[in-house]
């Protein structure tokens, strides 16, 4: 079945660590993940300057490991992410702030991006949500 | 054919920018044409009140984007009869039309209906 998951909690909420365990379940049962769509507060589970305590599980750094290796087609909401901080170094130099922090394999693209995901999955799964 | 998606807004319009950020997803499938339906339940009802005054709260005010759904082919937007009662608003007098107003049993069939729905 193809996936498309999206996710509205930050790195410190459970259903940030929730989607990421459904995701590597996913994959590891021969499904397909088209798109990750990290949206409202989700932004900050893509933030790679989240610091985490050393005994503690660095989530974004999961996420990050996690995306990377199985080169998945990542997309952080770009207005969800300016009006909440998280700026990649192209958006940071727009605006002129002092911090960028997303980085590859993170993309900041619009909100046609999750309309794609929902067409080309199978199923939606939300995590963090209402 | 393009996948239906029933966007579910539950959030107050004043409680945080949950409720813009419902809309917003249906105005970028609106702007698509791609089949949206919307429904206002729990909470996200309130957003439905006439005025409402954004300008005392510093907000910016949402019945532009309310407005705006049916310009961008998003003409499917229910509420939910419970949400509505219980909060004490009249289905006659809300800023949205036309809203289908849905008992619980019709909002089951409605998501049924949708091939997905998104929750925010």
């Amino acid at each position: 079945m193809k996936f498309a998951i999206a996710l509205y909690s930050p790195a410190h909420a459970p259903s940030s660590r929730r989607a990421l365990l459904f995701a590597q379940a996913a994959l590891a049962a021969g499904h397909e993940i088209v798109r990750l769509f990290f949206y409202q507060d989700g932004v900050h589970s893509a933030s790679s300057t989240v610091v985490t305590p050393q005994d503690e599980l660095d989530v974004p750094a999961q996420w990050r490991e996690f995306v990377t290796s199985n080169q998945l087609d990542a997309v952080v909401c770009i207005a969800a992410a300016l009006r909440r901080g998280v700026l990649n170094e192209e958006e940071a130099r727009r605006y002129s702030r002092t911090a960028a922090s997303i980085a590859a394999p993170w993309e900041l693209s619009g909100l046609g991006q999750l309309h794609d995901g929902v067409q080309a999955a199978d199923r939606l799964i939300c995590f963090g949500g209402p | 054919m393009a996948k239906s998606l029933l966007i579910i807004s539950r959030q107050a319009p004043w409680s945080g920018p949950s409720a813009r950020e419902a809309l917003d997803i249906a105005l970028a499938g609106g702007a698509f044409d791609l089949p949206l339906g919307m429904l206002f339940l729990d909470d996200g009802v309130l957003q439905l009140l006439p005025s409402q005054n954004a300008k005392a709260l510093q907000q910016k005010d949402l019945t532009a984007n309310l407005q705006a759904l049916e310009m961008f082919g998003v003409e499917d937007l229910f509420a939910c009869s419970t949400s509505l009662a219980e909060r004490g608003m009249s289905p006659e007098a809300l800023n949205v039309e036309p809203l289908n107003v849905l008992q619980d049993d019709e909002i089951a069939a409605l998501i049924d209906r949708y091939d997905q729905v998104i929750t925010i």
